[in-house]
C-alpha cells in the first residue's frame, strides 16, 4: 500500500479495500518507527489526524469525495493550520499554534484529506540542506549520513521513505526542486501567483511559491489540482480559469522541443550529475522530442541578485517577529528596545540572522540603488533571456543541483558555498517561471539524481506531461531507499 | 567589498538583533564574503532596464472597504506572550 500512487490509493480508499483510518493508521506506525532516525516530521497529532480519517471514511460511504479523500499528506510547517503547532522550524514559533488556516490547508481539508503531520524544514526556509532547523537535521533516506537538501528537506525524506502518499513543500529559490532532487522524488514550484500564498509564513513574498512534492508527475497533477486556484486573501493570487492538471498526460512528446542552457551544462557541475542528466535527455529523443541549444546568459547573476532580493524581503518580512503578539519573548529584559533585540536574538538562529543583516545593509540608506534597484533590473534581464529561449523551445531541461546529496555538515561553516547549491533553480524563481525536477537516475555513492524541467508560465500541464511521459518510459521515480 | 565593524554594528541595530562583539566579528567576516559574491552584480550595465518586482506586471486588486474579519481577539491573544483585559503588555515606555 505505501508503494502505492495516489489514483491506486482513491481507487482502494472508494471500493473499501481499505479504510482511511487503517491507510491513516499505517502511515502513522510507520512514522512513529522511522521518524527517529530520519527527523522528517517536527508535529504529529495522530487525533487529529485519525478524527480526520474518520470524517474522510463517512464521505467516501456518501458517494461526496474528491480524488484525494481520506488519504494522508504531510504539509511543510510553514503552512499554519489550525490547532497545530507550526513553527517554520524556528525557535521564535517554537509555542505558536495556529489559530487559522492557511489556503493551501483549506483547500487540503475541502477535498477531505488527511493532514498526517507537519514536515521539518530549514528554519524559515533559509537553507539548502535542512541544517538551518531549530529542531534538528533532517537525514536523506537513501543515506543517513547526508542531506536531505532544503528547504522542504523535510517533505522531500518522508516522501521518499513512504512517510507520507505525498506532501507539499514551498520554493523561494529552489526548495521543492533541489531536496526532491537529493531524496529521489518529484516536485514542482508553480508559476508564481498559481497557489495562494495566504497563511504560508513569509520568506520572499516575489518570489515564494507552495507547490506538490510526491513520487510521479501523475500525483503531483492530482495535488496541484488541489493546491492552485484564486484566493483574494493573497493579492499576488492570479485569476485565471480553472484548469486539470492532469488533462494532458497522456499526450505523446513526437516534436517537443527541448531547450538545453549551455550555462547548465558548464564548469561546476559534477560528472556523475552530468552523465545521469544526459541520458536522461537522449531518452527524451527516443520519446520523439528534438534538443534545441539555448543560452541564457545572465543566468550567472541569479545567485548575487537573489542574494539582494531574498534577504531584503525577508529583513522586511521578519519584522513582524518581536515577542510581543505571539512566538518567542526573551525571558530577561531592561526596556522595550532590549526585549526586541533580546527576543530576536535568542529567537532566530544564526542563518536567518545573517539573511536578515544582508537585507537590512541592502536596504539602509544610501544603498537602495546600488543593490536592490540593481538586482531588480538585472531580474527583468534573466527572465528576458527565458522569454527568448522559449521562442525556440516548449521546455527547458538541465540539472537541478550540481551535486548528489553532499554530506551532513560538509557545508556548515561556509554560507557561499551553500548558496551556490541553488544554482540552476534560483533564475526561475527571479522569472517566476514554473520549475519542476524528477529524478532521472543515480551518481556516486547511489545517491539520486534529479533533472529540471522549467516551463513557460502557466505551462504547469505540459511539464507534467512531459515528466509523465518520462515516467511511463523509465522506473527512476519507483525506486525506493533500503529503510 | 567588505564591511567595517562599525557597519555591522549599525546593521544589528536597525534589525534589532542583540550582538556580543565576538558575534560582530564573526558575522564582518561572513557578510564580507557574501557582499564580494553580490559585488558581481556591479559590473552589470542596466542602463534603460525598468526594474521587475513581479513577474506579473499586474496592478494591485481592489475591493470595497468594509471589514470581512471576524473577530478572534481571544485566539490571538491565547498565543500572547503577555496579555492583561484584551490588550498586549510590553514593557512602560511612556514615564
Amino acid at each position: 500500500m505505501i508503494n502505492s500512487s495516489l489514483t491506486q490509493l482513491g481507487a482502494a480508499l472508494r471500493s473499501k479495500q481499505i479504510s482511511s483510518v487503517e491507510l491513516t493508521q499505517t502511515y502513522l506506525d510507520r512514522i512513529s518507527q522511522l521518524n527517529q532516525i530520519l527527523n522528517s516530521y517536527i508535529t504529529l497529532n495522530p487525533e487529529i489526524s485519525l478524527a480526520q480519517a474518520h470524517a474522510a471514511d463517512q464521505r467516501l460511504s456518501s458517494g461526496q469525495s474528491t480524488p484525494l479523500t481520506g488519504i494522508p499528506i504531510a504539509q511543510k510547517d510553514i503552512f499554519c493550520a489550525q490547532g497545530w503547532l507550526t513553527t517554520c522550524g524556528s525557535k521564535m514559533l517554537h509555542n505558536f499554534i495556529s489559530p487559522y488556516d492557511a489556503h493551501v490547508i483549506s483547500q487540503f481539508n475541502n477535498a477531505g484529506a488527511i493532514n498526517l503531520g507537519k514536515t521539518n524544514m530549514d528554519e524559515f526556509a533559509m537553507g539548502s540542506s535542512n541544517e538551518t532547523s531549530h529542531y534538528g537535521s533532517v537525514k536523506n533516506p537513501w543515506d543517513t549520513t547526508r542531506v536531505p537538501g532544503g528547504s522542504s528537506g523535510g517533505t522531500a525524506a518522508a516522501v521518499a521513505a513512504r512517510l507520507c502518499a505525498a506532501a507539499t513543500g514551498t520554493d523561494t529559490g529552489g526548495s521543492i526542486r533541489q531536496p526532491a532532487a537529493l531524496c529521489g522524488i518529484s516536485g514542482l514550484k508553480p508559476t508564481y501567483g498559481v497557489v495562494s500564498r495566504y497563511g504560508m509564513i513569509a520568506f520572499a513574498s516575489s518570489l515564494d511559491q507552495a507547490g506538490p512534492m510526491g513520487r510521479s508527475a501523475e500525483d503531483l497533477a492530482l495535488m496541484l489540482n488541489v493546491m492552485a486556484g484564486f484566493d483574494e486573501r493573497d493579492s499576488t493570487s492570479l485569476q485565471r480559469e480553472t484548469e486539470d492538471y492532469a488533462r494532458d498526460l497522456h499526450k505523446p512528446l513526437n516534436g517537443l522541443r527541448i531547450g538545453l542552457p549551455k550555462e547548465f551544462f558548464a564548469e561546476g557541475l559534477d560528472n556523475d550529475v552530468a552523465q545521469a542528466v544526459e541520458a536522461a535527455i537522449a531518452e527524451y529523443k527516443k520519446l520523439g522530442a528534438i534538443i534545441v541549444d539555448i543560452s541564457l546568459p545572465n543566468s550567472k547573476l541569479s545567485v548575487p541578485v537573489y542574494y539582494v532580493l531574498a534577504p531584503a524581503e525577508a529583513s522586511s518580512n521578519l519584522s513582524r517577529f518581536d515577542g510581543v503578539r505571539y512566538g518567542y519573548r526573551a525571558p530577561e529584559y531592561s526596556d522595550l528596545s532590549d526585549m526586541y533585540e533580546k527576543s530576536r536574538a535568542q529567537g532566530f538562529g544564526a542563518e536567518v540572522k545573517r539573511r536578515i543583516m544582508i537585507g537590512t545593509y541592502v536596504l539602509s540608506h544610501g544603498y537602495y540603488d546600488a543593490y536592490y534597484l540593481q538586482a531588480q533590473k538585472i531580474r527583468r534581464l534573466i527572465a528576458q533571456d527565458f522569454t527568448e529561449a522559449y521562442k525556440v523551445c516548449d521546455v527547458i531541461m538541465g540539472p537541478t543541483a550540481p551535486s548528489t546529496a553532499f554530506k551532513l555538515g560538509e557545508k556548515g561553516d561556509d554560507p557561499v558555498q551553500m548558496y551556490l547549491s541553488d544554482i540552476y533553480t534560483i533564475a526561475v524563481n527571479l522569472a517566476g517561471l514554473p520549475g519542476m525536477s524528477i529524478p532521472c537516475g543515480f551518481g556516486a555513492n547511489n545517491m539520486p539524481v534529479g533533472l529540471q524541467i522549467i516551463g513557460n508560465y502557466f505551462d504547469e500541464a505540459r511539464m507534467l506531461n512531459v515528466a509523465h511521459q518520462y515516467q511511463l518510459a523509465t522506473d527512476w521515480h519507483s525506486r525506493a531507499p533500503q529503510i | 567589498m567588505s564591511l567595517s565593524i562599525t557597519d555591522v554594528k549599525k546593521v544589528a541595530h536597525l534589525a534589532r538583533l542583540a550582538m556580543t562583539e565576538a558575534e560582530i566579528e564573526a558575522a564582518q567576516a561572513q557578510l564580507s564574503t557574501i557582499f564580494s559574491l553580490i559585488e558581481e552584480m556591479q559590473a552589470v550595465n542596466t542602463e534603460g532596464i525598468a526594474p521587475m518586482s513581479h513577474s506579473q506586471d499586474l496592478s494591485q486588486r481592489l475591493r470595497e472597504d468594509a471589514v470581512t474579519e471576524v473577530n478572534k481577539r481571544d485566539a490571538f491573544q491565547a498565543i500572547a506572550p503577555q496579555t492583561e483585559a484584551g490588550l498586549y503588555l510590553v514593557p512602560q515606555v511612556i514615564e
